[in-house]
Protein backbone atom coordinates (compact mmCIF):
# COMPACT_ATOMS: atom_id res chain seq x y z
CA UNK A 1 0.00 0.00 0.00
CA UNK A 2 2.81 2.41 0.80
CA UNK A 3 4.57 1.35 -2.38
CA UNK A 4 1.41 1.89 -4.33
CA UNK A 5 0.98 5.47 -3.12
CA UNK A 6 4.69 5.98 -3.79
CA UNK A 7 4.33 4.88 -7.40
CA UNK A 8 1.22 6.98 -7.85
CA UNK A 9 3.03 9.94 -6.39
CA UNK A 10 6.03 9.51 -8.66
CA UNK A 11 3.75 9.44 -11.69
CA UNK A 12 1.94 12.59 -10.70
CA UNK A 13 5.02 14.49 -9.71
CA UNK A 14 6.90 13.88 -12.91
CA UNK A 15 4.32 16.08 -14.57
CA UNK A 16 4.17 18.68 -11.79
CA UNK A 17 7.85 19.16 -11.03
CA UNK A 18 10.24 19.58 -13.87
CA UNK A 19 13.34 19.76 -11.73
CA UNK A 20 12.92 16.79 -9.40
CA UNK A 21 16.09 14.99 -10.46
CA UNK A 22 19.59 16.39 -10.62
CA UNK A 23 20.29 17.69 -14.10
CA UNK A 24 22.43 15.94 -16.63
CA UNK A 25 24.96 18.70 -17.18
CA UNK A 26 28.71 19.26 -17.19
CA UNK A 27 30.44 21.99 -15.21
CA UNK A 28 33.16 23.44 -17.40
CA UNK A 29 34.94 26.34 -15.79
CA UNK A 30 35.98 29.29 -17.99
CA UNK A 31 35.66 27.01 -21.02
CA UNK A 32 38.74 25.07 -19.99
CA UNK A 33 38.54 23.06 -16.77
CA UNK A 34 35.94 20.29 -16.48
CA UNK A 35 34.99 19.75 -12.85
CA UNK A 36 33.85 16.41 -11.44
CA UNK A 37 30.29 17.01 -10.21
CA UNK A 38 29.28 13.34 -10.15
CA UNK A 39 31.44 10.37 -9.30
CA UNK A 40 31.42 6.94 -7.68
CA UNK A 41 30.81 7.22 -3.94
CA UNK A 42 33.84 6.68 -1.68
CA UNK A 43 34.18 3.16 -0.22
CA UNK A 44 32.98 4.18 3.24
CA UNK A 45 29.54 4.96 1.74
CA UNK A 46 29.06 1.54 0.19
CA UNK A 47 25.53 0.30 0.73
CA UNK A 48 24.43 3.88 1.35
CA UNK A 49 25.11 5.81 -1.86
CA UNK A 50 26.40 4.65 -5.24
CA UNK A 51 27.16 8.06 -6.57
CA UNK A 52 28.03 11.38 -5.00
CA UNK A 53 26.88 14.59 -6.62
CA UNK A 54 27.70 18.24 -6.27
CA UNK A 55 24.95 20.60 -5.16
CA UNK A 56 25.56 22.39 -8.48
CA UNK A 57 23.55 19.67 -10.28
CA UNK A 58 20.49 20.50 -8.19
CA UNK A 59 20.36 24.19 -8.98
CA UNK A 60 18.49 25.95 -11.78
CA UNK A 61 19.90 26.70 -15.22
CA UNK A 62 20.77 30.35 -14.54
CA UNK A 63 22.34 29.66 -11.17
CA UNK A 64 24.45 26.90 -12.72
CA UNK A 65 25.53 29.15 -15.56
CA UNK A 66 26.80 31.85 -13.18
CA UNK A 67 29.32 29.40 -11.80
CA UNK A 68 30.82 28.45 -15.15
CA UNK A 69 32.55 31.76 -15.73
CA UNK A 70 34.64 33.71 -13.24
CA UNK A 71 33.31 36.99 -14.60
CA UNK A 72 29.74 35.90 -13.91
CA UNK A 73 30.42 34.32 -10.52
CA UNK A 74 29.70 36.94 -7.83
CA UNK A 75 31.79 34.87 -5.40
CA UNK A 76 34.94 35.84 -7.32
CA UNK A 77 34.69 39.42 -6.05
CA UNK A 78 35.30 38.01 -2.60
CA UNK A 79 38.22 35.96 -3.88
CA UNK A 80 39.81 39.27 -4.93
CA UNK A 81 39.24 40.63 -1.44
CA UNK A 82 40.80 37.45 -0.05
CA UNK A 83 43.82 38.05 -2.29
CA UNK A 84 44.18 41.55 -0.83
CA UNK A 85 44.29 40.18 2.69
CA UNK A 86 46.65 37.42 1.58
CA UNK A 87 49.20 40.11 0.77
CA UNK A 88 48.40 42.51 3.61
CA UNK A 89 50.90 42.80 6.45
CA UNK A 90 49.10 42.62 9.79
CA UNK A 91 49.93 41.98 13.42
CA UNK A 92 52.96 42.40 15.65
CA UNK A 93 55.29 40.23 13.53
CA UNK A 94 55.07 42.45 10.46
CA UNK A 95 54.04 39.58 8.20
CA UNK A 96 51.40 38.74 5.64
CA UNK A 97 50.25 35.27 4.61
CA UNK A 98 52.44 35.72 1.52
CA UNK A 99 55.54 36.27 3.70
CA UNK A 100 55.46 32.61 4.70
CA UNK A 101 53.55 30.94 1.88
CA UNK A 102 54.40 32.84 -1.31
CA UNK A 103 51.68 33.39 -3.86
CA UNK A 104 48.14 32.28 -3.10
CA UNK A 105 48.30 29.94 -6.10
CA UNK A 106 51.02 28.02 -4.26
CA UNK A 107 48.28 26.93 -1.85
CA UNK A 108 46.69 24.73 -4.53
CA UNK A 109 46.11 21.33 -2.95
CA UNK A 110 45.49 22.63 0.56
CA UNK A 111 41.67 22.97 0.48
CA UNK A 112 41.00 19.39 -0.71
CA UNK A 113 42.56 17.74 2.36
CA UNK A 114 40.90 19.87 5.06
CA UNK A 115 39.73 19.25 7.77
CA UNK A 116 42.96 17.44 8.65
CA UNK A 117 44.98 16.41 11.65
CA UNK A 118 47.62 18.81 12.91
CA UNK A 119 50.37 16.76 14.52
CA UNK A 120 51.95 19.53 16.59
CA UNK A 121 48.64 20.67 18.06
CA UNK A 122 47.23 17.15 18.28
CA UNK A 123 43.87 18.27 16.90
CA UNK A 124 41.69 18.08 13.81
CA UNK A 125 41.71 21.47 12.15
CA UNK A 126 39.36 23.04 9.66
CA UNK A 127 40.79 25.53 7.19
CA UNK A 128 39.32 28.35 9.29
CA UNK A 129 41.09 27.05 12.40
CA UNK A 130 44.38 26.88 10.51
CA UNK A 131 43.99 30.40 9.14
CA UNK A 132 43.31 31.74 12.62
CA UNK A 133 46.25 29.82 14.04
CA UNK A 134 48.53 31.41 11.43
CA UNK A 135 47.12 34.81 12.27
CA UNK A 136 47.64 34.44 16.00
CA UNK A 137 50.83 32.40 16.18
CA UNK A 138 52.74 33.46 13.06
CA UNK A 139 51.53 37.00 12.49
CA UNK A 140 50.61 38.15 15.98
CA UNK A 141 47.29 39.32 14.55
CA UNK A 142 43.77 38.98 15.94
CA UNK A 143 41.67 35.95 15.10
CA UNK A 144 38.93 36.45 12.55
CA UNK A 145 35.32 35.63 13.38
CA UNK A 146 34.77 32.02 12.33
CA UNK A 147 31.94 32.72 9.89
CA UNK A 148 32.76 36.40 9.29
CA UNK A 149 33.43 38.15 5.99
CA UNK A 150 37.26 38.28 6.17
CA UNK A 151 37.40 34.57 6.92
CA UNK A 152 34.96 33.71 4.14
CA UNK A 153 36.99 35.80 1.67
CA UNK A 154 40.12 33.91 2.64
CA UNK A 155 38.53 30.46 2.42
CA UNK A 156 37.09 31.48 -0.96
CA UNK A 157 40.58 32.38 -2.16
CA UNK A 158 42.01 29.11 -0.85
CA UNK A 159 39.21 27.10 -2.45
CA UNK A 160 39.49 28.93 -5.77
CA UNK A 161 43.15 28.00 -6.29
CA UNK A 162 42.24 24.31 -5.78
CA UNK A 163 39.25 24.25 -8.10
CA UNK A 164 39.12 21.05 -10.08
CA UNK A 165 41.20 19.10 -7.58
CA UNK A 166 39.41 16.18 -5.93
CA UNK A 167 38.29 16.47 -2.31
CA UNK A 168 40.45 13.99 -0.45
CA UNK A 169 40.16 14.11 3.34
CA UNK A 170 41.61 11.35 5.50
CA UNK A 171 39.13 9.43 7.58
CA UNK A 172 41.36 7.05 9.52
CA UNK A 173 44.43 7.20 11.73
CA UNK A 174 44.40 10.12 14.16
CA UNK A 175 41.19 11.59 12.74
CA UNK A 176 39.12 8.44 13.01
CA UNK A 177 37.44 9.17 16.34
CA UNK A 178 36.50 12.64 15.09
CA UNK A 179 35.15 11.13 11.89
CA UNK A 180 33.10 8.63 13.93
CA UNK A 181 31.67 11.48 15.98
CA UNK A 182 30.79 13.37 12.81
CA UNK A 183 29.05 10.34 11.40
CA UNK A 184 26.98 9.97 14.54
CA UNK A 185 25.94 13.62 14.29
CA UNK A 186 25.02 13.17 10.63
CA UNK A 187 22.54 10.45 11.49
CA UNK A 188 21.20 12.01 14.72
CA UNK A 189 17.58 13.08 14.39
CA UNK A 190 17.59 16.44 16.10
CA UNK A 191 15.03 18.96 17.20
CA UNK A 192 11.29 18.92 17.49
CA UNK A 193 11.02 17.82 13.85
CA UNK A 194 13.41 14.90 14.52
CA UNK A 195 15.23 15.16 11.21
CA UNK A 196 18.83 14.17 10.58
CA UNK A 197 21.13 15.33 7.81
CA UNK A 198 20.63 11.87 6.29
CA UNK A 199 16.83 12.17 6.31
CA UNK A 200 17.04 15.11 3.94
CA UNK A 201 20.35 14.74 2.07
CA UNK A 202 20.78 10.96 1.87
CA UNK A 203 17.21 9.62 1.74
CA UNK A 204 15.61 12.52 -0.13
CA UNK A 205 18.12 14.25 -2.39
CA UNK A 206 16.43 15.02 -5.68
CA UNK A 207 13.08 15.52 -3.93
CA UNK A 208 11.38 18.81 -3.25
CA UNK A 209 10.83 19.90 0.35
CA UNK A 210 8.30 22.66 -0.13
CA UNK A 211 10.06 25.05 -2.58
CA UNK A 212 13.56 23.65 -2.06
CA UNK A 213 15.18 21.04 -4.26
CA UNK A 214 17.19 18.83 -1.93
CA UNK A 215 20.79 18.09 -2.86
CA UNK A 216 23.15 15.67 -1.16
CA UNK A 217 24.32 18.48 1.11
CA UNK A 218 27.91 18.23 -0.12
CA UNK A 219 30.48 20.85 0.90
CA UNK A 220 32.87 20.68 -2.06
CA UNK A 221 31.42 24.00 -3.28
CA UNK A 222 32.08 26.03 -0.13
CA UNK A 223 32.12 28.81 0.58
CA UNK A 224 28.94 29.30 -1.45
CA UNK A 225 27.75 32.63 -2.79
CA UNK A 226 24.00 32.54 -2.18
CA UNK A 227 21.66 34.63 -4.28
CA UNK A 228 19.32 34.61 -1.29
CA UNK A 229 21.61 36.60 1.00
CA UNK A 230 24.08 37.92 -1.61
CA UNK A 231 27.19 36.97 0.33
CA UNK A 232 29.55 34.11 0.90
CA UNK A 233 28.27 31.41 3.25
CA UNK A 234 30.63 29.24 5.21
CA UNK A 235 30.22 25.55 5.93
CA UNK A 236 29.40 25.94 9.62
CA UNK A 237 26.88 28.71 8.93
CA UNK A 238 25.11 26.35 6.53
CA UNK A 239 25.18 23.51 9.08
CA UNK A 240 23.77 25.85 11.68
CA UNK A 241 20.91 26.84 9.38
CA UNK A 242 20.05 23.24 8.57
CA UNK A 243 20.07 22.19 12.25
CA UNK A 244 17.97 25.23 13.18
CA UNK A 245 15.44 24.17 10.56
CA UNK A 246 14.83 20.95 12.49
CA UNK A 247 13.64 23.16 15.38
CA UNK A 248 16.71 22.19 17.35
CA UNK A 249 19.19 23.95 19.55
CA UNK A 250 22.10 24.35 17.13
CA UNK A 251 25.80 23.85 17.70
CA UNK A 252 28.09 26.85 17.39
CA UNK A 253 30.23 27.56 14.33
CA UNK A 254 33.74 26.38 15.16
CA UNK A 255 32.50 23.99 17.87
CA UNK A 256 34.07 20.56 18.15
CA UNK A 257 30.75 19.07 17.01
CA UNK A 258 30.69 21.05 13.78
CA UNK A 259 34.38 20.36 13.15
CA UNK A 260 33.62 16.64 13.42
CA UNK A 261 30.54 16.98 11.25
CA UNK A 262 32.53 18.92 8.66
CA UNK A 263 35.15 16.19 8.47
CA UNK A 264 32.48 13.55 7.99
CA UNK A 265 30.48 15.53 5.42
CA UNK A 266 33.68 16.42 3.53
CA UNK A 267 34.56 12.72 3.37
CA UNK A 268 31.19 11.96 1.80
CA UNK A 269 32.35 14.18 -1.06
CA UNK A 270 35.78 12.61 -1.51
CA UNK A 271 36.30 12.46 -5.27
CA UNK A 272 34.18 15.50 -6.15
CA UNK A 273 36.06 18.55 -7.41
CA UNK A 274 36.66 21.51 -5.16
CA UNK A 275 34.27 24.15 -6.55
CA UNK A 276 34.40 27.07 -4.17
CA UNK A 277 33.28 29.72 -4.36
CA UNK A 278 30.18 28.14 -5.87
CA UNK A 279 26.87 29.82 -6.64
CA UNK A 280 23.69 28.63 -4.97
CA UNK A 281 20.22 30.04 -4.49
CA UNK B 1 20.98 10.59 24.99
CA UNK B 2 17.38 11.75 24.67
CA UNK B 3 16.17 14.72 26.66
CA UNK B 4 12.92 14.52 28.56
CA UNK B 5 12.79 17.22 31.27
CA UNK B 6 11.39 20.49 29.93
CA UNK B 7 8.75 18.99 27.73
CA UNK B 8 6.92 17.28 30.57
CA UNK B 9 6.53 20.49 32.56
CA UNK B 10 5.10 22.35 29.58
CA UNK B 11 2.60 19.64 28.95
CA UNK B 12 1.24 20.22 32.42
CA UNK B 13 0.78 23.90 31.64
CA UNK B 14 -1.00 23.39 28.33
CA UNK B 15 -3.42 21.01 29.96
CA UNK B 16 -4.26 23.55 32.64
CA UNK B 17 -4.60 26.64 30.48
CA UNK B 18 -6.61 25.30 27.58
CA UNK B 19 -9.47 22.88 27.99
CA UNK B 20 -10.57 20.77 30.89
CA UNK B 21 -11.37 17.69 28.80
CA UNK B 22 -8.41 18.16 26.45
CA UNK B 23 -6.06 15.19 26.30
CA UNK B 24 -2.49 16.27 27.09
CA UNK B 25 0.21 15.29 24.56
CA UNK B 26 1.69 12.86 27.08
CA UNK B 27 -1.66 11.23 27.80
CA UNK B 28 -2.71 10.28 24.26
CA UNK B 29 -3.64 6.62 24.00
CA UNK B 30 -2.64 4.79 20.80
CA UNK B 31 -4.09 1.51 19.54
CA UNK B 32 -2.15 0.11 16.58
CA UNK B 33 -1.06 3.63 15.72
CA UNK B 34 -4.60 5.02 15.86
CA UNK B 35 -6.19 7.34 18.42
CA UNK B 36 -9.85 6.52 18.86
CA UNK B 37 -10.83 9.31 21.24
CA UNK B 38 -11.09 12.90 20.11
CA UNK B 39 -8.38 14.99 21.78
CA UNK B 40 -10.88 17.70 22.70
CA UNK B 41 -14.41 16.32 22.45
CA UNK B 42 -15.14 19.18 20.03
CA UNK B 43 -15.50 18.08 16.42
CA UNK B 44 -12.87 19.37 14.02
CA UNK B 45 -13.45 22.13 11.47
CA UNK B 46 -12.28 21.03 7.99
CA UNK B 47 -12.01 24.63 6.75
CA UNK B 48 -9.60 25.53 9.54
CA UNK B 49 -7.87 22.20 8.99
CA UNK B 50 -7.26 23.01 5.33
CA UNK B 51 -5.61 26.28 6.34
CA UNK B 52 -3.40 24.58 8.93
CA UNK B 53 -2.25 21.94 6.43
CA UNK B 54 -1.25 24.58 3.86
CA UNK B 55 0.20 27.24 6.15
CA UNK B 56 3.96 27.43 6.58
CA UNK B 57 3.41 28.88 10.05
CA UNK B 58 1.16 26.03 11.21
CA UNK B 59 1.16 22.43 9.95
CA UNK B 60 3.19 23.08 6.80
CA UNK B 61 2.20 19.56 5.76
CA UNK B 62 2.67 20.42 2.10
CA UNK B 63 6.37 20.91 2.77
CA UNK B 64 6.43 17.13 2.39
CA UNK B 65 3.07 16.14 0.84
CA UNK B 66 1.28 17.05 -2.36
CA UNK B 67 -2.49 17.65 -2.11
CA UNK B 68 -4.47 18.45 -5.26
CA UNK B 69 -7.17 20.22 -3.24
CA UNK B 70 -4.54 22.71 -2.07
CA UNK B 71 -3.25 23.48 -5.58
CA UNK B 72 -3.91 27.19 -4.90
CA UNK B 73 -1.10 27.17 -2.32
CA UNK B 74 2.27 27.08 -4.14
CA UNK B 75 5.06 24.52 -3.68
CA UNK B 76 4.17 21.03 -2.49
CA UNK B 77 6.93 18.70 -1.39
CA UNK B 78 7.68 15.13 -2.40
CA UNK B 79 9.01 13.65 0.82
CA UNK B 80 5.84 11.83 1.87
CA UNK B 81 3.04 10.21 -0.12
CA UNK B 82 0.46 12.33 -1.90
CA UNK B 83 -2.51 12.85 0.41
CA UNK B 84 -5.30 12.74 -2.18
CA UNK B 85 -7.65 9.97 -1.06
CA UNK B 86 -6.23 9.87 2.49
CA UNK B 87 -9.81 10.01 3.79
CA UNK B 88 -10.58 6.76 1.92
CA UNK B 89 -7.42 4.97 2.97
CA UNK B 90 -7.57 5.78 6.67
CA UNK B 91 -10.27 5.98 9.32
CA UNK B 92 -10.66 9.10 11.42
CA UNK B 93 -8.96 7.35 14.36
CA UNK B 94 -6.02 6.33 12.18
CA UNK B 95 -5.64 9.85 10.81
CA UNK B 96 -5.71 11.23 14.37
CA UNK B 97 -2.95 8.79 15.26
CA UNK B 98 -0.84 9.64 12.19
CA UNK B 99 -1.09 13.39 12.70
CA UNK B 100 -0.55 13.22 16.49
CA UNK B 101 2.47 10.95 16.28
CA UNK B 102 3.17 9.29 12.94
CA UNK B 103 5.92 7.20 14.51
CA UNK B 104 3.26 5.08 16.22
CA UNK B 105 1.83 4.10 12.83
CA UNK B 106 5.02 4.09 10.74
CA UNK B 107 8.13 3.02 12.58
CA UNK B 108 10.94 5.60 12.42
CA UNK B 109 8.83 7.74 10.12
CA UNK B 110 10.32 10.92 8.70
CA UNK B 111 7.06 12.62 9.52
CA UNK B 112 7.31 14.86 12.60
CA UNK B 113 5.08 14.15 15.61
CA UNK B 114 2.65 17.04 15.75
CA UNK B 115 1.18 16.32 19.17
CA UNK B 116 4.06 15.19 21.28
CA UNK B 117 6.25 17.09 23.73
CA UNK B 118 8.83 14.67 25.09
CA UNK B 119 11.75 12.55 23.94
CA UNK B 120 13.47 15.05 21.61
CA UNK B 121 17.19 15.40 21.01
CA UNK B 122 18.29 19.03 21.49
CA UNK B 123 14.79 20.50 21.23
CA UNK B 124 14.90 24.14 20.17
CA UNK B 125 12.79 27.23 20.69
CA UNK B 126 10.91 27.10 17.37
CA UNK B 127 13.26 28.15 14.53
CA UNK B 128 15.57 30.37 16.57
CA UNK B 129 18.34 27.79 16.97
CA UNK B 130 18.24 28.43 20.72
CA UNK B 131 17.40 25.82 23.33
CA UNK B 132 13.74 25.17 24.11
CA UNK B 133 12.43 27.18 27.06
CA UNK B 134 9.28 26.97 29.12
CA UNK B 135 7.14 28.04 26.16
CA UNK B 136 7.84 24.68 24.49
CA UNK B 137 4.63 22.99 23.38
CA UNK B 138 3.43 20.56 20.70
CA UNK B 139 3.70 21.59 17.02
CA UNK B 140 -0.08 21.83 16.83
CA UNK B 141 -2.68 22.28 19.56
CA UNK B 142 -5.27 19.63 20.34
CA UNK B 143 -8.08 21.39 18.48
CA UNK B 144 -5.80 22.05 15.51
CA UNK B 145 -5.12 18.31 15.31
CA UNK B 146 -8.88 17.69 15.29
CA UNK B 147 -9.29 20.30 12.53
CA UNK B 148 -6.56 18.69 10.42
CA UNK B 149 -8.12 15.25 10.90
CA UNK B 150 -11.50 16.63 9.84
CA UNK B 151 -9.90 18.09 6.70
CA UNK B 152 -8.00 14.91 5.81
CA UNK B 153 -11.26 12.95 6.16
CA UNK B 154 -12.68 15.07 3.32
CA UNK B 155 -9.87 13.99 0.96
CA UNK B 156 -11.75 11.23 -0.91
CA UNK B 157 -11.04 9.95 -4.40
C1 LIG C 1 14.67 19.52 6.83
C2 LIG C 1 15.59 19.21 5.78
C3 LIG C 1 17.07 19.36 6.01
C4 LIG C 1 17.85 18.82 7.00
C5 LIG C 1 17.42 17.95 8.17
C6 LIG C 1 19.21 19.21 6.71
N1 LIG C 1 19.26 19.98 5.59
FE1 LIG C 1 20.93 20.67 4.65
N2 LIG C 1 19.77 21.61 3.26
C7 LIG C 1 18.38 21.57 3.21
C8 LIG C 1 17.93 22.37 2.09
C9 LIG C 1 16.47 22.57 1.68
C10 LIG C 1 19.08 22.89 1.47
C11 LIG C 1 19.15 23.79 0.22
C12 LIG C 1 19.05 22.92 -1.02
C13 LIG C 1 20.18 21.93 -1.10
O1 LIG C 1 21.30 22.28 -1.50
O2 LIG C 1 19.97 20.75 -0.71
C14 LIG C 1 20.22 22.38 2.22
C15 LIG C 1 21.56 22.65 1.89
C16 LIG C 1 22.64 22.10 2.54
C17 LIG C 1 24.01 22.30 2.13
C18 LIG C 1 24.49 23.15 0.96
C19 LIG C 1 24.78 22.30 -0.24
C20 LIG C 1 25.28 23.09 -1.41
O3 LIG C 1 25.71 22.47 -2.39
O4 LIG C 1 25.23 24.31 -1.39
C21 LIG C 1 24.78 21.59 3.01
C22 LIG C 1 26.30 21.50 3.02
C23 LIG C 1 23.89 20.95 3.95
N3 LIG C 1 22.60 21.27 3.64
C24 LIG C 1 24.30 20.12 4.99
C25 LIG C 1 23.44 19.61 5.97
C26 LIG C 1 23.89 18.91 7.15
C27 LIG C 1 25.33 18.58 7.47
C28 LIG C 1 22.77 18.60 7.88
C29 LIG C 1 22.65 18.00 9.25
C30 LIG C 1 23.32 18.69 10.31
C31 LIG C 1 21.63 19.05 7.12
N4 LIG C 1 22.08 19.69 5.99
C32 LIG C 1 20.31 18.87 7.49
C33 LIG C 1 17.56 20.86 4.05
C34 LIG C 1 17.97 20.12 5.15
C1 LIG D 1 9.08 16.02 7.07
C2 LIG D 1 8.10 15.38 6.23
C3 LIG D 1 6.63 15.33 6.59
C4 LIG D 1 5.80 16.32 7.09
C5 LIG D 1 6.17 17.76 7.45
C6 LIG D 1 4.49 15.74 7.18
N1 LIG D 1 4.52 14.44 6.76
FE1 LIG D 1 2.90 13.18 6.62
N2 LIG D 1 4.13 11.66 6.02
C7 LIG D 1 5.49 11.78 5.75
C8 LIG D 1 6.00 10.50 5.30
C9 LIG D 1 7.45 10.20 4.90
C10 LIG D 1 4.90 9.60 5.29
C11 LIG D 1 4.89 8.13 4.90
C12 LIG D 1 4.79 7.26 6.11
C13 LIG D 1 6.12 6.64 6.45
O1 LIG D 1 6.49 5.64 5.87
O2 LIG D 1 6.81 7.20 7.30
C14 LIG D 1 3.75 10.37 5.75
C15 LIG D 1 2.45 9.86 5.84
C16 LIG D 1 1.31 10.60 6.07
C17 LIG D 1 -0.05 10.10 5.98
C18 LIG D 1 -0.47 8.74 5.51
C19 LIG D 1 -0.21 8.72 4.01
C20 LIG D 1 -1.25 8.08 3.13
O3 LIG D 1 -1.92 8.83 2.43
O4 LIG D 1 -1.34 6.87 3.11
C21 LIG D 1 -0.87 11.15 6.29
C22 LIG D 1 -2.39 11.13 6.31
C23 LIG D 1 -0.03 12.28 6.58
N3 LIG D 1 1.29 11.92 6.43
C24 LIG D 1 -0.50 13.53 6.93
C25 LIG D 1 0.31 14.63 7.26
C26 LIG D 1 -0.19 15.88 7.79
C27 LIG D 1 -1.65 16.20 7.98
C28 LIG D 1 0.89 16.67 8.05
C29 LIG D 1 0.96 18.03 8.71
C30 LIG D 1 0.17 18.29 9.86
C31 LIG D 1 2.06 15.93 7.62
N4 LIG D 1 1.67 14.70 7.16
C32 LIG D 1 3.37 16.43 7.66
C33 LIG D 1 6.25 12.92 5.89
C34 LIG D 1 5.80 14.15 6.39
Amino acid sequence: MRNLTGALLAGLLSTTFVSADPVDDKLVLNEETTLVTRTAAPAHLSGVLDEVMSGWLFRGTETRAMQTDDFDNPGMIFVDKGEDSWNAVEGTEGKSCASCHGGSEDMAGVRPVYPKFNEAAGEVRTLEMQVNDCRETQMGADKWKYTGGSMANMTALLASVSRGMPVNVAIDGPVQSTWDEGKELYYARTGQLELSCANCHEENFGNMIRADHLSQGQINGFPTYRLKNTKLNSVHARFKGCVRDTRAETYKPGSSEFVALELYVASRGNGLSVEGPSVRN
Amino acid sequence: MRILGIAVVVTGLTALTVYAEETAPTAVSFTDGAVVQSLTGVSGDPVKGREIVGSKKMGNCIACHEITDLADVPFHGEIGPMLDGAGDRWTEAELRGIVSNAKMMFEDSLMPSFYRTDGFLRPGNAYTGKAADDTFGPLLGAQQIEDVVAYLSTLKD
